[in-house]
């Protein structure tokens, strides 16, 4: 005779009808071929781990919740599983921690073939009911593709020579003008958030004007991005008249946006605020926005500057451009310094838009966003145009 | 969703036979659905007797003007392309004054359209709310009635605010009798003159108006067949109406832009309905459909035609109009 159910699960979820039967091989075969994993049934997730183990741990990066979260074993199979409450519309990313003779190994999970990718290796990807993969961003036989060009800039206010990749769009002419945006971590947000597919897509479609793309190659981020005056210098009078020379720029703050994601978005902000008016458009997503209200900071030392930039700001806060766009995931850590960014902003006179999501600190959810923000930043002839 | 009130027709009357300017220059007007991936263009000119060049315009292509191979071969070699994009480039070039003139007029226009959504925002959201209101009251169906006639009101309105505009700037300014647009005028009445049809295509609307104004369409196509689909099909029609209730921001309200050219009264074009507008949605298309009643409004899909005859239009089968019950139905079965 099987146990009885632990607490809380639910008989009529598929893996609480499993454990009512025979555990055996077959029926775990049988169950493991049937569902695609994790197994989501309305707001419960349902996460399967089969193998040899002393213990298997869910970890995840949901800020707010324990990050790390035991599963419950079958007794006498191989069998482990847990099952969480998360809401509808939400997609984060974890791993699976199988402890074996005391020492534990994080794997993605190898029930689920949805990965993703970000510069500290692979994730395994939860998509709770209700999210929907937008289709702008997977490529589209339909869409024209613009270019990407390479592009060393010489700069002296860093110091060396920058590394920028170019996006032109399709069709791009000479005799067009076109705004400018500037991507900071740029080799991340092509490769991690697709995010030439995503220009290449809301293009075609309109969402967003045709426009060159500048994705910055960082050298040392968290120095450079924390705040620098140097980079700042480096875009404003390096960087934008280079491109401005050489390209059929507009050439205006309008025509000008500024994008970013965590440490991206301090950097965004930062030189905006060093050359307040030169930027007309901020893109900010996630940004590492951190403050004090009072007593030390405790992020750790990379923060010390962007603390201090933004301590600064807050206390002096002043319209430096025309539009801003902030996102940030609702599972993030820096959530609560996002949403206290807003009003700030707001009552600069700046025009804001904030979006949340419910997603982690992570290049897919800043893929996800992106079409709200650079749709009104800079956005397409869709009202105008009836091919 | 609630059915439009009884005051307003369920499905607006027979579209009238084509007035004013249009029927005067005797031109016969066609409007097609999209015609990049299923083009019917040939085969109705065809239908229509066309024989000999057709003069082209694809200046709704800004600069991709020029790439209109797809439509030459799909005339078997016999379009004439009258560039009229370029030649406004040139007449802008050439005339600094005027070019200043006409942004400054766009520029106009921009803050009048803008003004004209703040109003519009507001009124579409009241309309929907009653709309949508459960109950059949007198006094809510006299509300729903007063919604619509107060957009009716706006849009009125905002279009005579345009014509104003448009009024001033021709005699301030007086592009017809400038030497620069003369010129450019002349050489493309000959290349039209020996063609018997005029076809419009789409692209960006409002570029392709201003082109069509300022080398004067009703002269050129007077006496001829005007085919035009797409954003050719708005900028012929009375009025132009932007639409799309998917956009990334905003409430995806239709909006009024401009004053059409009017060779097709009683018509409202909405090309590529399908995947611009929620068809589905009724109170959204009973809305629509109330809103710019006795005019028609016709979402015109791949495949779908209008033929202006003395009778009024001719729908080809297939072709839908929206109805003020919420409902797409079949053009021309009221």
């Amino acid at each position: 005779m099987r146990p009885p159910l632990p607490y809380a699960l639910d008989a009529q979820l598929a893996v609480g009808q499993l454990l009512q039967g025979p555990m055996d091989a077959g029926a775990i075969d049988a169950f493991i071929a049937a569902h695609t994993f994790p197994i989501v049934e309305g707001p419960r997730v349902t996460f399967v781990y089969r193998g040899r183990a002393d213990a298997v741990h869910l970890r995840h990066f949901i800020f707010g919740l324990p990050s790390t979260q035991p599963f419950a074993h079958a007794e006498g199979s191989d069998f482990w599983y847990l099952v969480v409450e998360i809401p509808e519309n939400s997609r984060f990313e974890y791993k699976i921690e199988v402890v074996r003779d005391g020492h534990g190994q994080w794997m993605e999970d190898p029930l689920n073939a949805v990965k993703t990718a970000d510069p500290f290796g692979n994730n395994s990807v939860c998509r709770t009911a209700g999210y929907v993969l937008p289709d702008w961003t997977v490529p589209d036989a339909e869409t024209r593709t613009g270019a990407l060009e390479e592009l060393g800039i010489n700069s002296r206010a860093l110091g060396r020579e920058v590394r920028v990749t170019l996006y032109l769009p399709a069709r791009f002419r000479r005799t067009r003008r076109y705004p400018l945006l500037i991507v900071h971590d740029g080799p991340d947000y092509l490769h991690y958030a697709g995010l030439k597919t995503v220009l290449d897509n809301l293009i075609h479609r309109m969402d967003v004007g045709e426009l060159v793309a500048a994705f910055l190659h960082p050298h040392n981020r968290l120095a450079e991005y924390a705040n620098s005056p140097e980079h700042g210098r480096f875009l404003a009078r390096e960087l934008v008249p280079e491109l401005e020379a050489r390209l059929p720029l507009l050439g205006t703050a309008e025509g000008r946006c500024l994008m970013g994601a965590s440490f991206g978005g301090v950097a965004s902000l930062a030189a905006a605020v060093q050359y307040p008016g030169f930027f007309g458009r901020l893109l900010l997503q996630s940004g590492s926005f951190a403050f004090t209200d009072i007593g030390p900071q405790k992020r750790g030392p990379a923060f010390e500057p962007v603390v201090k930039f933004m301590n600064g700001f807050r206390a002096s806060p002043a319209k430096v451009a025309d539009r801003v766009f902030l996102s940030c995931g609702t599972y993030e850590s820096l959530i609560y310094e996002n949403r206290s960014l807003v009003p700030l902003l707001q009552a600069t006179g700046m025009n804001v838009r904030y979006v949340e999501s419910r997603d982690g600190h992570n290049w897919e959810n800043w893929r996800d966003r992106s079409r709200d923000g650079l749709s009104w930043l800079l956005p397409g002839p869709l009202w105008m145009v009836y091919e | 969703m609630n059915p439009m009130p009884s005051r307003l027709p369920r499905r607006g009357p027979a579209p009238s036979p084509p007035r004013g300017s249009a029927a005067r220059s005797g031109t016969r007007v066609t409007l097609l659905g999209p015609q990049r991936l299923q083009p019917t263009l040939s085969p109705v000119l065809e239908s229509l007797g066309v024989e000999g060049p057709v003069a082209t315009i694809t200046a709704g292509w800004q600069e991709r003007e020029p790439d209109d191979r797809e439509l030459h071969e799909h005339l078997g070699g016999r379009s004439l392309n009258l560039m009229l994009y370029q030649r406004a480039e040139r007449v802008f070039a050439r005339d600094p004054e005027l070019s200043a003139a006409h942004q400054r007029r766009q520029a106009r226009l921009r803050e009048l359209q803008d003004l004209y959504n703040v109003r519009l925002d507001h009124l579409m959201a009241a309309a929907y709310e009653l709309q949508r209101r459960p109950g059949e009251t007198e006094l809510l169906s006299q509300a729903r009635v007063d919604a619509i006639e107060a957009i009716r009101s706006l849009d009125a309105q905002h279009l005579q605010r345009v014509r104003d505009v448009h009024t001033e700037y021709d005699r301030r300014w007086q592009p017809d009798e400038r030497e620069t647009v003369i010129r450019e005028r002349r050489e493309v009445e000959a290349m039209v003159r020996d063609a018997p049809a005029v076809a419009v295509a789409g692209g960006h609307v409002a570029i392709l108006l201003n082109r069509l104004r300022l080398f004067g369409l009703e002269q050129l196509a007077a006496g001829k067949v005007l085919v035009a689909w797409s954003a050719g099909a708005m900028a012929i029609s009375e009025r132009v109406v932007l639409f799309h209730d998917h956009p990334a921001h905003g409430m995806g309200n239709a909006e009024v832009l401009e004053v059409g050219l009017g060779f097709a009264p009683g018509i409202v074009p909405l090309p590529h309905a399908r995947t611009r507008l929620r068809l589905e949605d009724r109170d959204r298309v009973g809305v629509f459909a109330a809103r710019f009643a006795p005019a028609i409004c016709v979402p015109m899909n791949e495949g779908a035609r209008l033929d202006a005859t003395p009778q009024g239009w001719a729908p080809a089968p297939g072709t839908e109009q929206l109805q003020t019950d919420g409902r797409v139905g079949e053009a021309g079965a009221a």
